[in-house]
């Protein structure tokens, strides 16, 4: 009586383990996104937006699963599709501008850019240059003269370590007002969230985020954006918002969320998969999704996309030999 | 001015979110139990789910954060039964709650545990409605240098775990401080012992850490012991089921105490569950254990990280609510859902939604309520796993260790680790150190240098910064005090000598 009790708490705990498991598995049906990090980030976030986008026009009939393979911000992902699953035709992996950046400084191992098949992207965010609404400076210009003049006393701080694409903002930043970015005080911190709260609390100065990240701190008027990293204006809230370049400083950082797919993935699942984003980015339903992500439109696919991908990870490498990171 | 509560719990009461709310409790218990599978997990799992379903936003989130909380309530089950943390917030709750079990007193322990979780989350829900805004305005003035005396006074607070063995409390701290350095460094980019391995940029990730240093010992401490017969072994007496009042009664001090703390800490963006209840035991501890009998099965060195840890988790949810900041890595992914909806927290759902933002706070205090409801009966049930013999056991932890890993990593190389920190473990365990340092000093030592580090990068070097604001001189003249005091007070007192109880 002892034992049966006993085996069938067990026999419960090991079904609900296998249960959970098989839940997975069974998801899985036809196609998988992986999404290089934990849940809950920004690549979380981009598998989604295909998974939720395709399901919801009917491009894909079976839900598509997203399985988390974090490390190595990106590179452990990069690394078992480039070695494990070479050629899986139904898998697709989120990458983004900052998937370019660690490439660039060879931060993804053995393998570069060429390697994999760029797929496309299918939104965009753009960096912010944000500082305190109760900061001294309203324009870029001011702040740039001030950081020109003591560059030791303006902290700069973001969500990524140095190297990674949330400091290239502030160095690039830097480098336009012809500031060396090695001057930079610059604080890393673990996500934007906690960057924003030491913004908001005056332990740093300046904030170099993303556009979509702002938007409740905005309604609430406690920060004040001086620039938009972007080639033009964005819309909605952002609309008073002026770009770097028509201050006159020639910084841009899009922040692209797309997909790639498995060196040996045959031409023909790879034109499948690049016909079904292209429809999918063309459908109205999905411009809701993607809006409600805080992401403004960009539709490369293809084989533009992956030259353009290629000549972003190349310019990336003459910009870190640039700002002193090679 | 409380409207939206009002307004909130009408929306939680309907029938389809009070099922939601009770859902995601259950949910969230197993899942806290299970080691391996967190809130963080739990929530990555549903929230697809709730999305798909089309359940509105007010709903989803209900549902979300039952889960959250819920498996707060969850995780304290392995460590008290198997001294397997189910989760992070956990870790401390194996001290004095596997001794109990131990004792034969499992029952009482889990219905203990389940009641101070209910009273911890309950202070920090009623802190949550009556002073969000203003909580929000304090939990920014903390800063790098303030999170470093912070630090600063939870490893000092920790010294009063030393025990019988201070050195090897120390080295123990130590090792898990070293094992803190892995991965890239934030401030410079530099790579720290990752040996050219993508997976260990990021450092060694903490579930692989707790799974792997506590329920990997475990089984193989139980493998070791399977073929000898000890008194030891022997499976304890099952006893009583449930927590008398009195019990509860005697951890009143310990749990309102924990409860408060747990809430500041869940609060502060970056601080979570675990960094409680380390701080909310180790002050028990100092205030409470005259006999020294916490570590041994004291009920209130179970109380209190309990009501702390489900505190933190309440608190979290400030700082989301109020500025659109996650106060953990939980409610940064609850934050991602609501992004799904179209809906970014901050200061202006409680005006632009106040159906969710009230709704969300109306399902705390509900899910709560129905957490203890569900906890307190099923202690009984649960304590039963204690009498699972051996040969069934192992196996099914094992699995759930593998399965739990492997889920979170799709990826192998985290199964070797863990079961390299499992051997290492296993080890420590064998020359007699205690776990709970050792992951204390992963966890603490970890965010003490991110933060020195920041703050060093914000004053350009200059350590001053480390001591300017009145936040972090409190803490440092609290930290000191901690330390020295102790050591002080009886040599003042010691023309009254008192008698040492005797305790093996």
């Amino acid at each position: 009586m002892k034992i049966n009790t006993a085996i069938r708490h067990a026999s419960g705990i090991a079904l609900l383990g296998g249960a959970l498991l098989a839940g997975q598995v069974q998801a899985a049906g036809e196609s998988e996104c992986i999404a290089p990090a934990k849940p809950g980030g920004g690549y979380d976030l981009t598998c989604r937006l295909a998974a939720n986008g395709l399901l919801e026009t009917g491009l894909i009939d079976e839900p598509m699963m997203v399985t988390y393979m974090p490390g190595g911000i990106g590179a452990v992902a990069y690394n078992h599709v480039n070695g494990v699953r070479t050629d899986d035709p139904n898998l697709i992996v989120a990458a983004s501008t900052g998937a370019a950046v660690n490439l660039a400084l060879g931060k993804f191992g053995q393998y570069d850019a060429d390697e994999v098949r760029w797929l496309g992207a299918l939104g965009v965010d753009y960096g912010a240059i944000v500082v305190n609404a109760d900061a001294p400076w309203q324009s870029l210009d001011e702040l740039m003269a001030d950081l020109k003049d003591n560059p030791g006393e303006i902290a700069f701080g973001a969500g990524g370590t140095v190297g990674s694409q949330d400091w290239m903002k502030a160095a690039l930043t830097a480098k336009s007002g012809d500031i060396n970015p090695r001057d930079l005080r610059y604080v890393a911190f673990e996500g934007g969230g906690e960057a924003l709260a030491a913004l908001l609390g005056d332990h740093i100065q300046v904030f170099t985020g993303d556009l979509s990240e702002l938007k409740s701190q905005l309604e609430s008027g406690k920060i004040r954006v001086l620039a938009a990293l972007s080639e033009e204006r964005m819309g909605g809230p952002y609309a008073d918002i002026p770009t770097a370049m028509e201050q006159g400083y020639d910084v841009e950082w899009p922040i692209w969320r797309g997909y790639y797919m498995g060196p040996e993935v045959d031409d023909e699942a790879y034109y499948t998969w690049v016909q079904r984003l292209t429809e999918l980015s063309e459908s109205e339903k999905f411009a809701e999704l993607r809006q409600a992500r805080g992401l403004f439109p960009m539709s490369r696919f293809g084989n533009e996309f992956d030259s353009y991908v290629k000549d972003q990870v190349a310019d990336f490498k003459s910009l870190a030999e640039e700002v002193g990171l090679k | 001015m409380f409207d939206f509560l009002i307004q909130g719990f009408g929306v939680a009461l309907t029938p389809l979110n009070l099922g939601l709310a009770f859902l995601g409790a259950l949910l969230g218990t197993l899942f806290g139990a299970l080691p391996g599978i967190g809130p963080i997990n739990g929530i990555a799992i549903l929230m697809p789910l709730a999305y798909t379903l089309g359940l509105p936003a007010e709903s989803a989130l209900i549902l979300l954060a039952g889960i959250y909380t819920g498996s707060e309530y969850g995780g304290r089950m392995s460590s008290i039964l198997l001294n397997v943390p189910g989760d992070a917030g956990a870790v401390m709750t194996t001290l004095d709650g596997h001794p109990l079990a131990k004792k034969g007193l499992a029952g009482p322990a889990l219905g203990l545990s389940a009641v101070s979780s209910f009273i911890g989350a309950t202070i920090a829900i009623i802190g949550l409605t009556l002073f969000a805004p203003l909580l929000a305005e304090v939990a920014v003035m903390f800063g790098p240098a303030e999170f470093f005396a912070l630090m600063v006074f939870a490893f000092s607070s920790m010294s009063v775990m030393m025990g019988k063995d201070p050195v090897k409390t120390a080295i123990g701290a130590v090792l898990g401080v070293l094992l803190a350095t892995v991965g890239v460094d934030s401030g410079t980019g530099v790579m720290r012992y990752t040996f050219g391995m993508p997976e260990l940029y990021d450092g060694i990730d903490f579930v692989v850490m707790i799974i792997g240093l506590f329920a990997i010992s475990e089984i193989l401490l139980m493998l070791e012991h399977a073929n000898r017969k000890n008194a030891d072994d022997e499976i304890p007496p099952l006893g009583r089921v449930f927590v008398s009042l009195k019990e509860v009664l005697y951890c009143k001090g310990a749990i309102w105490r924990s409860g408060v703390l747990g809430f500041i800490i869940g609060i502060l963006p970056g601080t979570g569950a675990s960094v409680a209840g380390a701080v909310s035991y180790t002050t028990e501890k100092r205030l409470s254990d005259k006999d020294g009998t916490f570590g041994k099965g004291d009920m209130r060195g179970l109380a209190a990280p309990e009501a702390a840890n489900n505190a933190s988790a309440a608190g979290s949810f400030v700082p989301m609510l109020t500025l659109g900041i996650p106060g953990s890595g939980t409610t940064a992914v609850l934050l991602g859902a609501l992004m799904l909806y179209n809906i970014t927290p901050g200061p202006m759902m409680f005006t632009e939604r106040p159906e969710v933002a009230g709704g969300l706070i109306a399902s705390l205090y509900i899910g709560n309520i129905v957490l203890l409801a569900l906890n307190l009966p099923l202690a009984g049930v649960f304590a039963r796993v204690l009498t699972i013999p051996r040969w069934v056991l192992v196996p099914a932890i094992a699995i759930l260790a593998f399965v739990g890993v492997y889920q979170l990593h799709s990826d192998l190389t985290a199964i070797y680790l863990m079961l390299i920190i499992g051997v290492f473990g296993y080890l420590l365990r064998k020359l007699g150190f205690s776990l709970a340092p050792v992951i204390l000093g992963y966890v603490l030592g970890g965010l003490m240098e991110q933060n020195l580090r920041r703050a060093l990068s914000i004053s350009g070097g200059d350590i001053d910064i480390l001591w300017q604001s009145g936040i972090s001189l409190g803490l440092w003249i609290a930290a000191a005090a901690l330390l020295v005091l102790p050591w002080l007070v009886p040599k003042l007192l010691s023309k009254k000598p008192r008698e040492e109880p005797q305790q093996d």
